[in-house]
């Protein structure tokens, strides 16, 4: 007899899971729709583009939610992840890899080349001038369809997870952060012919929010810019501990960013896809805390060189603004962190490159009354916590020695807890005295698990 | 110290870790027939059912092994000489021990009906098993699953899964009546049904007819049904693997017999885990323990005499969990299947059917001894402690949310709970609550 551990898998090679025939119909109006956006996209007369435009977003929001009703809304509520690893979609396989170069390339043309996006943009110039007062541009049309995407992808979500009030409440509370404080608040700022600023993004992950120059800027917007400045002073450096001190960072990870509300409802499909290796956990340690490192020292230097003490610093700030906003800013977050979902899981960014899930982590791991504790003897080991986990965290190590889960990475998405047939993990919020003990259930070996 | 473990399930594994871990010298041999690296077998079906590969099933990273100095060797152990303290293994040279630790573990129990042998027809406890049952129901209509326990459900979900209509045939006349009290198989019984699984009780299999291939096609029951099958699954049980410990000449019952050091009767042979019986029991505790964790403490507790601290084995409560389909099952400490003697029973329902708890108690102290849950999360330490403890059940009732291990916002029923029991027992007092809710999310 042989292991089984051949990629192949050697379970007798099940087929593929096939769709449904019925799911089959609601994914072809997503397909028709997509048609229609590349249309619009073609299309140089406004009026034809626009009503291509909100043909498109009707069919795919349609067939999106239609798909879910009938993947989810037809089976018995539970946790039921069938043929996650058996459909090309959710297993890297060929839809996957389609769906991520198609994802990529929609970000390599936003960055570099909008003028392809020229007909989309004018569609949208209506939409634009009533929401905002002003034409439209490549951010409010990626803003559209990002909000779009996690109002839709969230629609589907409190539909997969309608048997659970936590999950419940985090996909209505992305979908409405994302929807009044990333994209309605911002445009009316702007229609009210004031600085745009989203309320939900803080220093470090909008780094530039306290970089002199948007500092002096906001200022100069009176007193709503100077309320802006305070409000980004006391979210990143007030709020930011407080809150994570009682609720560990999920507060914001998983129950207000942006960026994490897109991974909780348009990445939720590819969760399991996380590396969860002890390579990969060293690869993040490398990177996370590097890019948190870096954003300080950046935003220090820009202050000591605005104080003009020393005059010479424009020589380093520049080039080191200019890659962080390349490489970090635009590159990592974007084309890597959105454009690899398909294949990297859904939290590639806020895992690897995110400086403020560091900064959060650092303050969860040491400083806060959040853990997700383990229930007695209970683990079976079957992997379904760490399958779940869409920051890679290997979830059942712990459990399986009774160690509570005290991770900087853990974003508190609360999955490990609902996948666990044996109902081992939850997430707790308790006095950080004997935070870190194990259950008396299962004697810790010290042999080392990372 | 040459330590030779037979049986890499988590009995045989977890031995070899605490072994390790006491003794970091030791020479240490993982040997298991099945697969080359440990992988947890409750997990089987998740494989089936595609939410997991198979690298997600093992505890273990590969690199674990031999980082810790554990080897592994795939092969069968085909006798082991006690005399000369040496193992026989199917291919290679034989391994000579100072300690050996039988951990083999069980193999299915399957009654003698006609037609067993046809192809489609089969039990579950394995890998091999796993393979065969993902080669034989693809892309078929109809299967059997015959036997009422916990393997029967995790059969009849993989099936269901697949759109395979499923028969359930169940020889008692409710869902595993050995174990569950009847409020309990009636509200599951309800439950399996409306997945539409078509769970017959009170039916036996007579026999199975094949096709000309030799392959299986129906299933007769003892009332005269003819049930077209593709595919049968056999769940009817699981028995000590005592082919090793019968060739080698050590005491055996049902079990490999061991004393409570889990020594077998040769000297420097150990068995723990599903394949040994205890010679003499705790009163209340069963001879043949075949589940995960007893074979992990087991595990734990014989690696401490392997490594010459000897320690008795004391498995403490008893507690169990499972899943059937989506509804989760956890008990701690004794809850009877039948009503008993001096032991009153108290059991809440919500009327969705989705939420059951059952606690038992003495009559003449109310001291608490054991309790159900059905879609309700309890904690296992405040439990262990309650039992311990034996406190009264006014008090487990006042306190109950305290054993609430249900995720934040999930609806609380304590409050519905005390009052049912109020109204079943005017007589026993309730102290006043202890407040949880949202105030918790500070406390
Ligand atoms: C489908 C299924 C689901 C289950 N679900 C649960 C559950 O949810 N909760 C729970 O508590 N328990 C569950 N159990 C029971 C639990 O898995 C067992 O109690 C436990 O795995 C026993 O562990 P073990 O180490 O004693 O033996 P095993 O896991 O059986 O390991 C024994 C190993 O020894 C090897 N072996 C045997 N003879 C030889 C030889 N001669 N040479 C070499 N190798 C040999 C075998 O190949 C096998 O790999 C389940 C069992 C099954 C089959
Ligand atoms: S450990 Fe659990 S709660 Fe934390 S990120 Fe992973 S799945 Fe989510
Ligand atoms: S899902 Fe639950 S039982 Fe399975 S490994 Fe994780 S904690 Fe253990």
């Amino acid at each position: 007899m042989q292991d089984l551990t051949a990629p192949s898998l050697a379970l007798a090679q099940p087929p593929p899971a096939a769709v449904p025939a019925g799911e089959k119909l609601p994914l072809a109006a997503v397909a028709l729709g997509l048609l229609a956006l590349l249309a619009a996209a073609a299309d140089a007369d406004p009026g034809r583009a626009r009503l291509s435009l909100c043909l498109a977003l009707a069919l795919v929001s349609g067939g999106a939610l239609g798909w879910a009703w009938l993947a989810f809304g037809q089976r018995p509520p539970g946790w039921h992840p069938h043929d996650l690893w058996r459909r090309a979609s959710t297993s890297r396989g060929a839809v996957a890899w389609a769906t991520g170069v198609a994802l990529t390339g929609f970000y390599v043309v936003l960055y570099w080349f909008p003028w392809l996006l020229e007909n989309l943009i004018r569609a949208l110039d209506p939409f634009s001038q009533w929401l905002r007062h002003r034409p439209a541009d490549q951010w409010f049309l990626y803003g559209t369809f990002y909000t779009l995407a996690v109002l839709v992808l969230g629609g589907r979500g409190l539909w997969k997870y309608r048997f659970s009030r936590y999950h419940l409440a985090r996909t209505a509370s992305v979908m409405f952060f994302q929807l009044g404080f990333g994209f309605l608040l911002p445009g009316l700022l702007l229609a009210l012919q004031k600085p745009e600023y989203y309320f939900s993004y803080f220093w470090p992950l909008k780094y530039d929010y306290l970089f002199p120059g948007t500092v002096a800027q906001l200022l100069h917007g009176g007193g709503l810019g100077a309320f802006m400045v305070f409000w980004g002073v006391v979210m990143s450096f007030l709020a930011t501990p407080v809150l994570t001190y009682f609720l560990g960072k999920r507060w914001y990870c998983a129950w207000v960013c942006g960026c994490g509300g897109l991974a909780e409802t348009a990445g939720d499909a590819y969760r399991h896809l996380s590396d969860k290796s002890r390579q990969a956990w060293r690869w993040e340690v490398r990177l996370i805390y590097p890019i948190l490192g870096l954003i300080i020292l950046l935003t220090g230097l820009l202050w000591v060189g605005a104080s003009g003490a020393v005059p010479a610093l424009g020589v380093v700030t520049g080039p080191l603004g200019q890659f962080y906003g390349f490489v970090i800013g635009s590159v990592f977050s974007g084309i890597v962190g959105v454009g690899f979902y398909p294949l990297m899981g859904s939290r590639v960014w806020c895992r690897f490159g995110c400086p403020m899930a560091a900064y959060l982590g650092l303050l969860q791991k040491h400083f806060s009354r959040f853990r997700i504790s383990t229930n007695g003897g209970q683990c079976i080991s079957c992997g379904n916590c760490s399958n779940a986990c869409e920051m890679g965290i290997d979830v059942k190590q712990y459990a399986q020695r009774g160690e509570p889960i005290v991770r900087a990475a853990c974003v508190g998405c609360g999955l490990c807890a609902t996948a666990c047939p044996r109902g081992v993990l939850n997430l707790e919020n308790g006095p950080r005295e004997g935070r870190l003990a194990a259950s008396t259930f299962i004697h810790a070996d010290s042999l080392r698990i990372l | 110290m040459h330590l030779v473990i037979i049986g890499n399930g988590i009995a045989g594994v977890t031995a070899a870790i605490t072994a390790r871990r006491l003794a970091p010298a030791a020479r240490i041999t993982l040997m298991g027939a099945e697969s080359a690296h440990h992988y947890s077998r409750p997990a089987l079906m998740y494989l089936y059912l595609g939410h997991l590969r198979y690298a997600d099933v093992k505890p273990y990273a590969d690199w674990f092994w031999a980082e810790n100095h554990l080897e592994l060797v795939q092969t069968e152990a085909t006798g082991v000489d006690v005399a000369a303290r040496t193992v026989q293994l199917a291919t290679g040279p034989h391994l000579a021990y100072d300690r050996l630790l039988l951990a083999t573990g069980s193999v299915p129990r399957i009654p003698d009906w006609p037609g067993q042998q046809l192809a489609g027809v089969q039990g579950f406890y394995g890998l091999p098993d796993l393979e065969t049952m993902s080669r034989n129901t693809q892309g078929i209509r109809r299967a059997v699953v015959v036997g009422g326990g916990l393997i029967g459900v995790e059969l009849a979900e993989m099936l269901h899964s697949r759109g395979i209509h499923v028969t359930w045939l169940v020889r008692e006349g409710r869902y595993w009546q050995s174990v569950l009290p009847p409020e309990e198989s009636a509200l599951l019984e309800a439950y399996f049904r409306k997945y539409n699984i078509d769970l017959q009780l009170n039916s036996e299999v007579r026999e199975l007819l094949g096709n000309v291939q030799g392959q299986v096609r129906a299933v007769v029951t003892t009332t005269g049904q003819e049930l077209p099958a593709e595919w049968v699954g056999l769940a009817t049980g699981v028995q000590p693997n005592l082919a090793l410990a019968k060739a080698a000449g050590l005491d055996t019952d049902r079990g490999i017999l061991v004393n409570e050091l889990l020594e077998t009767s040769a000297p420097g042979v150990y068995a723990a885990g599903d394949c040994a019986q205890h010679r003499q029991p705790a009163p209340g505790e069963v001879a043949v323990e075949q589940l995960w964790y007893t074979g992990r403490m087991q595990g734990e507790t014989v690696a401490h005499t392997l490594c010459g601290q000897p320690t008795p084995y004391r498995r403490g409560e008893w507690f169990n969990s499972a899943k059937f389909f989506n509804l989760e099952y956890q008990t701690y400490g004794r809850v009877p299947a039948r009503p008993t003697a001096g032991i009153a029973s108290f059991c809440w329902q919500h009327p969705n059917g989705r939420h059951l708890l059952r606690l038992n108690f003495q009559e003449k102290d109310q001291a608490v001894t054991g309790v159900n849950a059905l879609g309700l999360r309890q904690r296992q330490d405040v439990w262990e402690h309650w039992l311990r403890e034996k406190t009264p059940i006014g008090t487990v009732l006042a306190q109950l949310a305290a054993a609430n291990f249900d995720p934040e916002f999930a609806r609380q029923h304590e409050a519905a709970i005390r009052r049912a029991f109020a109204r079943q027992f005017p007589s026993i007092a309730v102290a006043k609550p202890r407040r949880k809710g949202l105030f918790g999310l500070l406390k």
